[in-house]
């Protein structure tokens, strides 16, 4: 109602002065009108400015009187225009409130004379007060004295106001106001001309989103998988963890005395304990280089144990994995081959903020004839430069299967130091005649950890809020993309 | 580095603390606990090496040659360590350096032998020869084995003297950890080899290595002055904290070894304690080493190390006197054995597998670098070899391969010339976009494929847009569906939305592909650019949803969010664009540049495609974002 009479009248009027007068010309309650301007103005519809008078407004006594007439007026009408009426009379045919009231100011103004016996002392009375209140009623200006005497009697009181003036139209003024909506919907796209949006607060971010992720380790494998696979090695099968102590380490010729087969560095196995069955002319093989060496080597002098490499134990590393492959490779007539896997090694150790008793290692293997130790450096240049680790040093190192063997060393901006990032070397011959690689063929080979990469990548410095059951969902949840091997100088 | 990858954008990624690189594992991961690390006096050190170095120089010696200085720190701030103590440090501590050894070189173990690799390695000094005093068969010190009794439990024994060494502090603690360090490591925790040391004055020969009940056995041990009898001496020590982890190795044997003089005084009940009376200390002028083993490969080993190492304190540098070792058979055996091990290798095999070129004269230089006397030698085939002397402190030769990789050694890693492995390299840009295919689909989006080809107004009227001369046009379109090139991915999801009514609701799609807009600086006039779009369809815009999807998007970039709309992150802007509706709509920029927008689509472009349903929709240019 409002509403349609404020866009109608600024249709073809400039402007609304007052909104109290705008009501009251309209018939409309003010405070509905006060509403309405509020909330247009709030749409850009009009502008207004606030206005603020103190107004007089009858009592509730006061708009009586202002329709009825004042209580005198009843009292002294109700004297005899002569003689006299008893005031006994007089008090029954009037209202108490009147009679009290009217006794008294009719007495104060002189109309009557009290007695036992009340009479007019004059003809003719005004109403004055009835007067001044409609007077009030219409917003009319009074003198000083008649409004005191209003006020003295609680017949008008004053109060604060508060209205608009100068209501116009304003940057988005309609006749008619659009449709309120917080969003487009298939019910309203019909009428969208005349939906009206509430502010959108791009400060916040958007709804989050129902969504799956993928773990930030398995995400980092992928990328290490692409980078093998584009450098052109080929997956090994390592979906095998039980594995024997002696493709986990004899035929790496890895001496059975060797701190790393004892207990407290690897898992040997209750159930199965040991291994069914091992081709059994390369056992032999392997034992006499142990024992005896052969192939241009002393060997390590000491008795070789059938029962040490039949042990069971969870591969402590995937390079088991490599010596099957490269036995099997022995078998046929020879092909060079480029090998890689990314899988899951145990050993057995305290855990702790870097180290698990499981973890996932990298490892990498080219086989071929006439393959130097600058292609091992070349490849391991290329490899790590895919990684985003173009700066590697090289450190001399002992591994009982490969010589020469090489620590690798990148170079870390952020600490500003040169950090191991992994192993490589040439694999022993000790370890490939027995197989029955012809003599020329050589092996390079080089591994690492996955979680150590990844813990930098994304910025974690304890292994356990990674990898396992206390790892944090959250941090799955909001890992960017990996983008190792995607972009690097 | 790695850690300057692009990752390193993103908010998550703190610097992380120097982590070990897991570490030298007897494998091709690394960190290997077994690899042992010897604590040595830096001063004493440099004196010895006849040089001083920065901590920084010493390192980059260590790293060429082969060890790892592993830790600066004092003997005071050990023992604080130890104690957990916190206190400031004295200026005047001494510089201890942990160094990390290969595990098969037993003969860098202490500073000795440390030393004297680095001296030769620098050119200071020669390669030694070691020999046997040339004392004669009558006067040498004899060892009788009662073999019968010892092959029960402890079967071998090799023993030699060193003669007027010259102890003093230091060089008698590094004589006592070397021990020490050849126990925790070759000899297995006093398993395979135990080592016993013996001032050789106390004592009279000939001795004798027996195996008897512990009945029968009655010393007093070192530390100790009253006499216990072996088995006593067994349950005494079941409270050492030291000595206790040994005592398994002998325990349960009905006999245990023993090594007596020519008067029964024990020397040593192996491999658990010595006996006091022959204790060594700082005045001990002549050593008697013995070392009792099951493995008579790693007892030579041991003992060589030990003589080897020391035997430059002796009076005769580098000699060491023999003993006759006699089994029950009648077998003897002079030990130490200092015999050299000849190796010959070609020269070809050693410079074909490194990958240089040398010549034998700087194969031969290059050996002696190593402590390995080297000479030239031709084989039947005329073959060139190098003839290598391998010295009896280096059992770590065993191969060719060993000595072609010391060779590399002294040539230096870090100078091989290095050959580049043939790889392909996949473009950066597509290899991201499809790992950014797969982050939209598992915000369950599912990928169209659209055609670049278009109409004209594809581009522009149905999207309320002016042609404002951005768009590729085909000269002789056969339809009016194939006008142009999209500059947009806007239209195919529309139309794909629109061909696709009676498909449940809502429609979530996504493409990632390539516009084509007309660019001045190409040669050709045009060129493409990399798109991302999405669009949801359904009873409700889903506004809010593609909102939260451009927030997803930009997290998987790495990218974080920055309401206050600074140039390091992406913010969000109001925007004014035709195709989307006023007030629901938005521009993305990217480190202060406008990369995309999002929005509800125009009610006039979904009547355009003849959609009925409302759609959001947001388009990116993911270009920029690299």
């Amino acid at each position: 109602m409002a509403e349609t009479a404020i866009l109608g009248f600024l249709q073809n009027n400039e402007s609304i002065p007052d909104s109290g007068q705008f009501a009251a010309e309209h018939n409309l309650d003010h405070e509905e009108v006060k509403n309405v301007i509020k909330s247009l103005q709030g749409f850009r519809y009009i502008e207004a400015k606030e206005l603020k008078r103190e107004t007089l407004v009858l009592t509730d006594e006061g708009k009586k009187y202002a329709a009825e007439g004042s209580p005198e007026i009843h009292f002294f009408s109700a004297i005899p225009e002569e003689g006299s009426i008893s005031k006994d009379d007089l008090e029954k045919k009037l209202d108490p409130s009147v009679f009290k009231i009217g006794s008294t100011q009719a007495a104060k103004k002189k109309w009557v004379a009290m007695g036992k016996q009340v009479s007019r002392k004059v003809q003719h009375v005004e109403d004055k007060v009835k007067e001044s209140l409609l007077q009030i009623q219409q917003g009319l200006e009074l003198d000083k004295e008649s409004l005191n005497s209003l006020k003295t009697r609680k017949l008008i009181v004053t109060q604060g106001w508060i209205g608009y003036s100068d209501i116009q139209k304003g940057p988005s003024y309609a006749p008619k106001r659009k449709i309120f909506a917080t969003d487009l919907t298939r019910e309203n796209l019909q009428n969208w001309k005349e939906l009206e949006f509430k502010e959108y607060n791009f400060n916040a971010k958007g709804q989050p989103l129902e969504a799956g992720h993928l773990h930030p380790l398995l995400k980092v494998r992928k990328q290490f998988k692409d980078i093998f696979c584009q450098m052109g090695f080929e997956e090994m099968p390592t979906n095998n963890f039980v594995e024997s102590s002696f493709w986990n380490f004899d035929a790496l010729f890895q001496p059975q005395q060797h701190p790393a087969r004892d207990s407290h560095d690897t898992f040997f196995l209750k159930a199965p304990s040991t291994t069914r069955e091992l081709p059994e002319d390369y056992v032999e093989r392997v034992k006499q280089v142990h024992e005896s060496g052969g192939y241009g080597s002393r060997g390590y002098n000491y008795e070789w144990k059938r029962e040490e490499a039949n042990k069971n134990l969870l591969r402590t590393h995937t390079t088991a994995v490599s010596s099957r492959m490269l036995y099997a490779l022995a078998k046929g007539p020879f092909t060079p081959k480029k090998y890689f896997s990314i899988d899951r090694v145990f050993r057995n150790e305290a855990v702790d903020r870097t180290h698990l008793a499981e973890f996932h290692q990298i490892e990498g293997l080219i086989c071929d004839r006439g393959l130097t130790l600058g292609d091992l450096i070349g490849v391991l240049q290329e490899f790590f430069r895919r990684l985003g680790m173009p700066q590697l040093r090289f450190k001399p190192a002992y591994n009982p299967y490969t010589e020469p063997s090489m620590e690798i060393f990148s170079y870390h901006e952020g600490l500003e130091k040169w950090v191991e990032i992994g192993n490589s070397g040439m694999f022993r011959p000790e370890m490939l005649q027995p197989m029955g690689l012809p003599e020329d063929v050589r092996v390079i080979a080089w591994g690492l950890s996955l979680e150590r990469p990844t813990m930098i990548l994304y910025g974690i410095d304890n292994i356990r809020d990674l990898f396992g059951h206390k790892v944090d969902l959250d941090l799955i949840k909001r890992n960017p993309i990996c983008r190792v091997g995607i972009e690097s100088s | 580095s790695l850690l300057q990858s692009p990752l390193s954008r993103s908010p998550i990624l703190i610097a992380s603390p120097p982590l070990r690189f897991n570490n030298p594992r007897p494998n091709l991961t690394g960190n290997n606990p077994t690899m042992p690390i010897i604590s040595v006096g830096r001063d004493r050190l440099f004196a010895a090496l006849g040089e001083s170095y920065t901590n920084e120089e010493f390192e980059d010696l260590c790293l060429v040659f082969g060890i790892e200085l592993d830790a600066v720190t004092t003997e005071k701030a050990i023992i604080r360590k130890e104690k957990h103590i916190k206190e400031e440090s004295d200026d005047d501590e001494e510089v201890i350096y942990k160094i990390e050894i290969p595990a098969n070189r037993y003969d860098l173990l202490c500073l000795e032998g440390l030393a004297q690799a680095l001296r030769i390695f620098n050119k200071k000094e020669v390669i030694p020869t070691y020999k046997l005093s040339d004392i004669g068969n009558d006067n040498m010190l004899k060892m009788n084995v009662r073999s019968y009794q010892t092959c029960q439990i402890r079967p071998y024994i090799v023993c030699a003297v060193l003669r007027g060494v010259a102890f003093d502090e230091a060089r008698y603690s590094s004589f006592i950890d070397l021990q020490d360090k050849l126990h925790q490591n070759i000899c297995r925790h006093r398993s395979l080899v135990a080592i016993g040391t013996h001032d050789l004055d106390t004592l009279r020969g000939p001795f004798t290595y027996e195996a008897l009940s512990p009945m029968d056995i009655n010393f007093v041990p070192l530390k100790q002055t009253k006499s216990f009898r072996a088995d006593e001496l067994i349950e005494f020590y079941k409270s050492d904290l030291k000595l206790k982890k040994y005592l398994h190795i002998i325990e349960s044997s009905p006999v245990f070894p023993v090594l007596y003089d020519s008067k029964r005084t024990v020397l040593s009940l192996p491999p658990i304690i010595n006996g006091a009376h022959s204790a060594i200390s700082l005045q001990t002028k002549n050593v008697f080493i013995e070392c009792t083993a099951t493995d008579l490969t790693k007892a030579k080993i041991v003992l060589n190390t030990m003589v080897t190492t020391f035997s430059e304190y002796c009076e005769k540098k580098f000699e060491i006197e023999p003993i006759e070792v006699t089994y029950d058979s009648g077998e003897s055996y002079i030990y130490p054995d200092l015999a050299v091990y000849d190796m010959e290798v070609p020269v070809s095999y050693i410079t074909d597998s490194i990958g240089v070129y040398l010549e034998v004269e700087e194969v031969t230089s290059l050996l002696n670098l190593m402590q390995l006397p080297a000479e030239r030698s031709i084989s039947s085939d005329n073959q060139c070899l190098v003839k290598v002397h391998v010295p009896p402190s280096r059992s770590d030769m065993l191969h060719p391969c060993d000595v072609m990789g010391k060779v590399a050694i002294a040539y230096g890693y870090n100078n091989i010339p290095t050959r580049k492995p043939a790889s392909i390299k996949p473009l950066p840009l597509n290899e991201l976009s499809d790992l950014l295919r797969l982050e939209i689909a598992m915000n369950v989006y599912t990928e169209v494929v659209t055609w670049i080809l278009c109409s004209h107004k594809d581009n522009f009227a149905l999207l309320n847009r002016e042609d404002n001369n951005s768009a590729v046009i085909i000269g002789n379109p056969r339809s009016t569906d194939f006008e142009g090139a999209r500059t947009r991915l806007m239209p195919g999801l529309l139309k794909t939305v629109g061909s696709n009514k009676d498909h449940p609701k809502p429609i979530k799609i996504y493409e990632i592909g390539d516009v084509t807009l007309l660019n001045e600086t190409k040669d050709v006039g045009a060129s493409n650019r990399h798109h991302l779009a999405a669009l949801h369809c359904g009873a409700t815009s889903g506004f809010e949803l593609i909102h939260g999807l451009v927030d997803r998007i930009m997290e998987v970039m790495g990218v974080p969010f920055i309401p206050t709309g600074d140039n390091t992150g992406y913010y969000i802007n109001r925007s004014e664009e035709p195709e989307f509706l006023t007030g629901r709509q938005a521009s993305i920029i990217y480190k202060g540049k406008h990369v995309g927008n999002f929005g509800i689509v125009h009610p006039q472009v979904l009547n355009n495609f003849d959609i009925t349903d409302p759609c959001s929709f947001v388009e990116i240019d993911i270009e920029a974002l690299l």
